[in-house]
């Protein structure tokens, strides 16, 4: 019945991907000069690809919404990324890290894919580092590695806290000097609103240059999707203001299945929501869980200072319900238990929907030094944001959104289920399965940019070579810029009484509340019908001013959060189909005393909809997970 | 809190803009400035009004993208912070704030706060790179780098590409931006190859910008949200005038 297919190749998993290598087909020199490729984003996964497709001597066009490449959200992750170099001598391998990340995403995850990304993952630090990328160092001169969550090795390679920047500018320097070069045509502030289909193959975009409105065509024999995840469906997340699902969205109304909408994860430690003006949520680094020690009051609605509140009337939860890992808990069980304590009216703090991270006793044992040599940059942070001294009272923490295992669905090849449509790093679906583990998303993005996209995309191209450049008066871009006008005019057509914000805030409370850290049949129920009165209030009672032809951020957002909307009804969808908990799906129906119950029998797929209209039900197709490596366990942290 | 804000509104590059005032009120002294601004356009939507544009991403303070001048400082009154870690608790009630764009030629702008940086993408695009293809390169831990220049190195390679030394000089010179570039490159082993070359063509290309020249006054150090230091020009004009002797 499936029409999915996800051509892994034959053969034992340690060498798929040194075979497919030596029998892909190739593209001849004078061949990729004539051959245009369209990418779409410019992070991790954006930028790598751009710049590695160029240097092979392909056409690119690249695009991104900021107002330069060097911004893409990418260069916000702080800790690190992995690889299997085993530079410690600490018996780290590709099997190691094929396995973790495999076992972290609770066996939701292709093998094949998995074991290709741990295999470049190395490829990845010898890479960067020839860019000058300024890793951590020895004083031998060698490389440094820290440790992370769900590894017993250390292979975390790291640039202070800002790793994510320093691989993002490494990536923006060679894409720079492809731009410099001419080989890559860069299109900054724009922002693609439809995509381009002939004859079922993908032969480009319609951008919005943000600059002045105008609707742009841009021709590809192939076009490369790296936008990123959809966080922001939440309205507040730790993702930039501007992230959005547009670009991918858009790519399923033209039929790129999406896969696994509900697979969101959900970071335990961020500085809470201090008010309803609140646009963003900030990450504190899951390292404070080291020394920090997790507890709400006892009693319900509990007002005194954290100071006032003695011993016996706190409840240290996670140490309670999980003693043999205590406050580091992983992150979607310390979430759900989070979320547990405030629903049940323990929260802290002036909204309630917070709990304490505490130190005192971590400063009695160690002393004060000690602990601000550990985290002194993480408590400065955090004193500047909620001008609290954590070293005098506990932190107070939420859990947030910050990253979204689902995506577009994609084969081997990272194509899509539209011919000559690919997606890359976070925009797809395939490595992490229903939970990612630390510094596993900067991994992905580079390994998909630099090393998978640049040999599985010439396998497509080779058939292109004689395929002229479509003029874009061709009727298919002519259709497609109506379609995208229609919406920009319909948008500002409907004047109505609340604001784009207004149903962003709406939207996200109804996500986060029924399709968040706890779902179940009843609520995802509920948020079916909420969605649907929302997307139609929305198309009322939108109020979007300005107007189409001028730098309108208004009008920006409207369309991000009209296609936010149809995104939910999918999530809660794919939600309420999978009966069971996996990772960051956590169905309360499904549950061993508290731990998430999966159900290889019934639900080892990946879940792929089909768009069948606005409203319409989508069509589930199923991926089935076929594990021939691995031996599927459960997971327990009691 | 209660403000008096004074805001540049223009609406394009073409037309003259000018100060509007705007009072806003309510305002919570734990909002950030940027949350401060979103109030604002939300009641500027409400009444038909069309929102104030202006910069902004991710709101960490790392992307670089915000770029407000408040009170004629760029990033606001806070030493080490970009606009959008400013609060409004930094802020006295009842104040009165003007908040411009950056100003310099080769910023042009766009719409009222919104400036186009894209000069800075062009200096990088001339020598802002080590040029090595994907694929082509040896095992990383053949190529020690001494760890105290590691260490100086990922100092300069911490900026933003805010542009905030660009709206803080009199003269309105990137040298900060340039030399923090041409620093991460010239002091690691992988930089030096290109050295000569990447110096010249990107000071070449920062005076063919509309760039000023760099007189030293240091207001780029004292305005830089990323700390980056003045050394870093001092490096890059060694840099400059050993290639162009040699």
């Amino acid at each position: 019945m499936t029409v999915l297919d996800s051509k892994i190749p034959e053969g034992p998993l340690e060498t798929k991907w040194s075979n497919y290598k030596s029998h892909v087909k190739l593209v001849n020199p004078s061949n990729k000069r004539k051959l245009e490729i369209i990418v779409v984003g410019t992070g991790l996964a954006g930028a790598s690809a751009a710049a590695s497709l160029a240097e092979l001597g392909y056409k690119v066009k690249a695009y991104c919404y900021q107002d330069s490449p060097r911004r893409a959200h990418s260069i916000a992750a702080q800790g690190g990324i992995n690889a299997a170099k085993n530079y410690k001598n600490d018996g780290d391998s590709v099997y190691r890290l094929f396995y973790d990340t495999i076992k972290g995403g609770d066996f939701r995850a292709r093998e094949a894919n998995v074991y290709r990304l741990a295999e470049v993952s190395t490829s990845i630090i010898d890479q960067c580092v020839a860019q000058g990328v300024p890793f951590a160092r020895e004083y031998g001169g060698l490389l440094d590695n820290r440790s992370f969550g769900g590894a017993q090795v250390s292979r975390t390679f790291y640039a202070r806290g800002q790793t994510g920047q320093q691989l993002l500018l490494g990536a923006y320097s060679a894409l720079s000097r492809q731009i410099g070069l001419g080989n890559v045509e860069m299109f900054s502030r724009h922002e693609m609103v439809e995509l381009v289909n002939i004859d079922g193959k993908a032969r480009g975009i319609i951008a919005r240059d943000l600059k002045t409105g105008k609707l742009e065509r841009h021709f590809g024999h192939a076009v490369v999707l790296a936008t990123g995840g959809y966080g922001n469906v939440f309205f507040l997340s730790t993702n930039a203001m501007g992230c959005n699902v547009t670009a991918a969205w858009k790519a399923h109304k033209k039929g790129a299945f999406f896969a696994n909408p509900c697979y969101t994860q959900i970071h335990p430690t961020c500085i809470p929501v201090s008010g309803d003006y609140q646009s963003k949520l900030t990450l504190m680094s899951e390292s404070l869980r080291n020394d920090g020690r997790v507890w709400v009051p006892k009693k319900q609605g509990d007002k005194r200072k954290p100071q006032d509140i003695p011993e016996e009337e706190r409840d240290y939860y996670l140490e309670r319900k999980y003693p043999s890992f205590g406050n580091l808990a992983p992150r979607d069980i310390s979430s759900r238990a989070a979320k547990e304590a405030c629903d049940d009216g323990r929260g802290v703090g002036e909204s309630g929907l917070a709990v304490y991270l505490d130190f005192a006793d971590a400063v009695k044992r160690l002393g004060k030094s000690v602990v601000e040599a550990r985290y002194g940059n993480l408590f400065d942070m955090y004193k500047h944001i909620t001008n609290e001294d954590p070293y005098q009272t506990p932190m107070r923490i939420y859990p947030a959104v910050h990253y979204t295992m689902g995506g577009l669905w994609v084969d081997y090849n990272l194509m899509t289920t539209v011919q000559g449509l690919y997606a890359t790093g976070e925009s797809n679906f395939s490595d992490h399965g229903a939970n990612r583990l630390g510094a596993s998303a900067l991994m992905q993005g580079l390994a998909d940019g630099y090393f998978v996209l640049p040999y599985t995309i010439g396998d497509y191209l080779a058939g292109e070579i004689f395929t002229k450049a479509v003029p874009t008066d061709h009727p298919a871009f002519v259709e497609a810029e109506k379609a995208a006008n229609e919406r920009i005019q319909k948008l500002l057509s409907v004047k109505g009484n609340r604001t784009v914000d207004d149903f962003h805030k709406s939207l996200g409370k109804i996500i986060w509340e029924y399709c968040g850290m706890a779902r179940s049949a009843e609520g995802l129920t509920k948020a079916k019908g909420l969605l649907k009165q929302l997307r139609e209030d929305f198309w009322k009672d939108v109020r979007v001013t300005g107007g189409a032809e001028e730098m309108n951020v208004d009008l920006e957002k409207a369309g991000r959060v009209a296609d936010f909307i149809e995104l939910g009804e999918l999530m809660v969808n794919d939600a309420l189909q999978r009966n069971e908990s996996c990772g960051g799906h956590f169905r309360v129906e499904y549950q061993d005393e508290g731990e998430a119950q999966r159900n290889d029998a019934e639900y080892a797929y990946v879940s792929a909809w089909e768009h069948k209209g606005v409203g319409q039900e989508a069509q589930l197709h199923k991926e089935d997970l076929v594990f021939e490596n691995i031996k599927l366990a459960t997971r327990s942290y009691k | 809190m209660k403000f008096n804000l004074k805001i540049w509104r223009q609406k394009n590059a073409q037309v003259a803009g000018k100060m509007v005032d705007y009072v806003i009120d309510n305002i919570n002294a734990d909002m950030s400035f940027l949350e401060m601004m979103d109030v604002l356009n939300e009641e500027l939507i409400r009444k038909g009004d069309e929102p104030v544009a202006f910069d902004h991403d991710c709101r960490e303070g790392i992307c670089g993208m915000c770029s407000m001048h408040i009170n004629g400082r760029p990033h606001g009154p806070l030493r080490g912070t970009t606009t959008c870690q400013l609060y409004m608790r930094n802020f006295t009630d009842g104040e009165t704030i003007y908040i411009e764009p950056f100003r310099a030629d080769a910023f042009p702008i766009i719409r009222d706060l919104a400036v186009d940086r894209s000069a800075f993408d062009r200096i990088m695009q001339v020598g802002g790179f080590i040029s090595v293809n994907t694929g082509q390169v040896q095992d990383a831990n053949n190529i020690p780098v001494n760890k105290a220049d590691a260490d100086l190195a990922m100092d300069a390679a911490s900026c933003i590409g805010c542009g905030a030394c660009v709206a803080a000089c009199k003269n309105a010179s990137a040298s900060l931006f340039v030399s923090a570039k041409i620093s991460q490159y010239a002091l690691l082993p992988q930089g030096r190859i290109e050295a000569k070359e990447r110096v010249l063509a990107m000071v070449n290309q920062m005076d063919d910008e509309g760039f000023g020249s760099c007189t030293n006054t240091g207001a780029c150090e004292a305005e830089c949200p990323k700390g980056i230091s003045l050394t870093n020009i001092a490096r890059m004009n060694r840099e400059y005038y050993s290639a162009s002797i040699s």
